[in-house]
């Protein structure tokens, strides 16, 4: 089972909403699309299910052509940010709802409901009718009803980001769960890239309309292909700043310098757009390689384990992710250390150097 | 601005409240001192709106007092308590533009002209609005409606409070970083009393000075961001706080001596457990969790990448135990030995920390 787009786009009036893209998903993986509000992410699905018609490029599932197969013939699911169940059914009855428009015998239903509430810990709730129940459980019977099915394609359009902080987080650790021993293609839209990590699987990188890179979530994480993609996928937002490589030196305004590794001595000399990660931005030199720089702190955010120190870098806008407490005051100089070892470099065209 | 101070609050919806159940929120006696950052933090449901709404004068407790100075407020209109909010969704004027948005609340005191003028400026490069002040506040996006509802909050200078109730829900997690830390910058400039209502940790804990955790209509624990992490009250603040949340499993104690499974295990609150003995529950946070050579037996069930960090997901008993490896650090393969840090490890007893 495979879903393939190729070359889909979605015009709307003189709006590109999505560019020329092409995807290949396979039967049981689970997928992410990752981006901001307005990446095209809800387009994206809604092209996948058959909701919206492309304007150009084709569909397949499965070795033929979908394109201009209608929602209600492709076996598909989607569950959304709202909770949207049937208000005057139990829970009991929304979950059993695909089922009856299939026309499945009801010993069947009875089967399935069970199973499905019993794995999404609804068991004690299926008399009660969605006004009765928490945000978690409205949005775990609308789950339910989803998986009840056995869709082909599950779409999940940022299912839990009307959720309390915590029963996220609950979620989060049941749904890889809940696809562990099925067949379907899971796509899943967020704009956490923390949510990204933690489901692991494939993620597309959106922006703006473009699918910037698409593969094993660890993989683009670690190995951003653009500028576009790294910020897209680093979350506080990645440090940037512009530096100039001399000879084996990178510079950055002359003021902070350190050698180029190994493996970026042979580089043309030129300016370059240099990105580190908060995380790699410390109070103390904890890596050999780590270069002292010094800047004006904006404000210390201190939550009770971890730092998060905003600071002025020769203009840029930068941000220290640490362990522990490190008041700061604000105004006061900070001296940090970045890794600059974990750092990454990109080109003019803001693709990334490869080493 | 005022010291504010909570004397024996209690509310019920109820005509004839009895038991403790009945009362949508319990007992808090707390002092606010003037210019402090404050957050009210739970879950739904947790009874935190009720309370932001007896401080703002949408309801009247049914017991107790509020006060902003020496003053008695309990019963005055909002109106008239002299306060400022900002809610979860940006409450702005579409047709005005961004200016006079910003100098709504003051012309509608009837400040001068000139006066106003300085105001909105000076808010308006506090909130970075400066480049749109002419422009239309209907053609902004959704974050730039709410910096707007977060400078029409900030621009009275006689506040005795604002109020921010969830503030940043509606926000891409890229922005919420940015409008958080500047929420926190704004506070230091202006020095007035700021009271944020979240159910969100890392809002609450990296604004405030002091946070007000509350569950089912009850405050379990008032104290900084700190002393929450290190020292939680209540197993129910352990969970709630930090993520993953604390360790949380079921230990003997005999005599004082604490025990999981054939492990003994030294804890802080030791002196307290001093003659007590039968089933108490010790509490250790991921973070205070490690790798050791002897220790608690545990099998290795699940790893997940955060980017930072990875969080292990251990077993023992058949219980969950997880802790947090830095970038390098090796997770033995199938199972391993756990020790846990003596200064945070406690035991609680009914959910309460033995003391």
């Amino acid at each position: 089972m495979t879903l393939e787009l190729k070359d889909v786009s979605k015009r709307v009036g003189a709006d590109m909403h999505i560019y020329p893209s092409s995807l290949r998903l396979d039967r049981g993986s689970f997928n992410i699309l990752l981006g901001t509000t307005l990446a095209g992410k809800t387009t994206m699905m809604q092209l996948m299910a058959g909701i919206a018609k492309p304007s150009g490029g084709e569909i397949w599932f499965d070795g033929k052509n979908v394109t201009s197969t209608s929602v209600q013939k492709r076996n598909v699911s989607v569950v959304y940010q709202q909770f949207i169940n049937y208000p005057n059914y139990n829970v009991y009855e929304n979950i059993a709802s695909p089922l009856r428009v299939l026309g499945k015998p009801e010993a069947e239903i009875k089967q399935r409901v069970g199973k499905f509430a019993e794995l999404l810990r609804l068991t004690p709730m299926l008399g009660r009718k969605p006004s009765e129940l928490s945000g978690g459980q409205q949005q775990r019977t609308a789950l339910a009803r989803a998986l009840v099915k056995d869709a082909d394609l599950v779409l999940l359009d940022e299912p839990l980001a009307n959720l309390d902080f915590k029963l996220r987080e609950e979620l989060r650790e049941e749904l890889p769960r809940l696809f562990h021993d099925r067949d379907c293609i899971v796509v899943y839209a967020t704009t956490e890239p923390s949510e990204a990590l933690l489901f692991a699987g494939n993620t597309a990188a959106m922006h703006e309309g473009r699918i910037t890179q698409f593969g094993p979530t660890g993989d683009i994480y670690r190995k951003p292909q653009d500028l576009i993609t790294a910020r897209v996928f680093s979350e506080p937002p990645m440090n940037v700043a512009q530096v100039t490589k001399t000879g084996g030196k990178f510079s950055m305004d002359g003021v902070i310098n350190w050698a180029a590794s190994a493996s970026l001595s042979a580089l043309a000399d030129g300016v370059y757009t240099f990105g580190i990660r908060p995380h790699h931005v410390l109070p103390e030199k904890t890596s050999e390689g780590a270069v002292k720089v010094s800047g004006k702190v904006k404000v210390a955010e201190l939550s009770g384990s971890e730092s998060i120190i905003h600071f002025d870098m020769l203009g840029n806008p930068w941000v220290s992710l640490t362990h522990g407490i490190h008041p700061f005051r604000a105004g006061e100089t900070a001296e940090l250390y970045v890794d600059v070892a974990r750092g990454f470099y990109f080109g003019s065209d803001n693709r990334l150097i490869e080493r | 601005m005022a010291k504010i101070t909570l004397r024996d609050l209690r509310h019920s919806y109820m005509e004839n409240p009895a038991a403790p159940a009945d009362y949508a929120l319990k007992k808090l006696d707390v002092e606010w001192r003037d210019g402090g950052a404050y957050a009210l933090l739970g879950p739904s449901g947790c009874g935190k709106t009720t309370l932001l709404n007896i401080i703002s004068g949408l309801l009247i407790p049914s017991h107790g007092q509020v006060l902003f100075g020496e003053r008695d407020v309990t019963k005055l209109p909002t109106e008239e308590r002299n306060i400022a909010q900002v809610f979860q969704f940006p409450v702005v004027y579409d047709t005005m533009s961004v200016y006079d948005n910003l100098a709504f609340p003051l012309r509608n005191r009837g400040v001068p002209e000139a006066q106003v003028d300085k105001r909105v400026r000076t808010i308006a490069e506090m909130t970075d609005l400066t480049g749109m002040l002419k422009q239309r506040a209907s053609g902004l996006t959704a974050d730039g409606k709410q910096k707007i509802s977060l400078g029409r909050g900030l621009v009275r200078e006689d506040v005795n409070v604002i109020m921010f109730d969830e503030p940043l829900t509606v926000i891409d997690p890229h922005l919420k970083w940015l409008l958080r830390s500047k929420l926190k910058e704004l506070h230091q400039r202006l020095g007035t009393t700021m009271i944020y209502v979240t159910h969100d940790q890392t809002e609450a804990l990296t604004f405030a000075d002091q946070v007000v955790v509350m569950k089912d209509g009850e405050v379990v624990q008032i104290g900084t961001p700190v002393e929450l992490f290190e020292r939680p009250h209540h197993t129910f603040v352990g969970h709630f706080i930090g993520s993953p949340g604390m360790n949380i499993l079921p230990c003997a104690v005999k005599d004082g001596e604490v025990a999981v499974g054939q492990s003994r295990i030294e804890v802080d609150n030791a002196a307290a457990l001093k003659g007590l003995s039968g089933t108490y529950e010790l509490g250790v946070r991921p973070e205070f969790t490690r790798f050791a050579n002897a220790g608690l037996p545990v099998s290795i069930a699940k790893v997940t990448e955060t980017g930072r960090s990875r969080i292990v997901d251990t077993r023992f008993d058949g219980r969950s135990i997880k802790l947090l490896l830095e970038e390098g650090e090796q997770v033995p393969s199938e199972s391993a030995f756990l020790a846990f840090d003596k200064k945070h490890s406690q035991v609680y007893g009914d959910g309460w920390l033995v003391e």
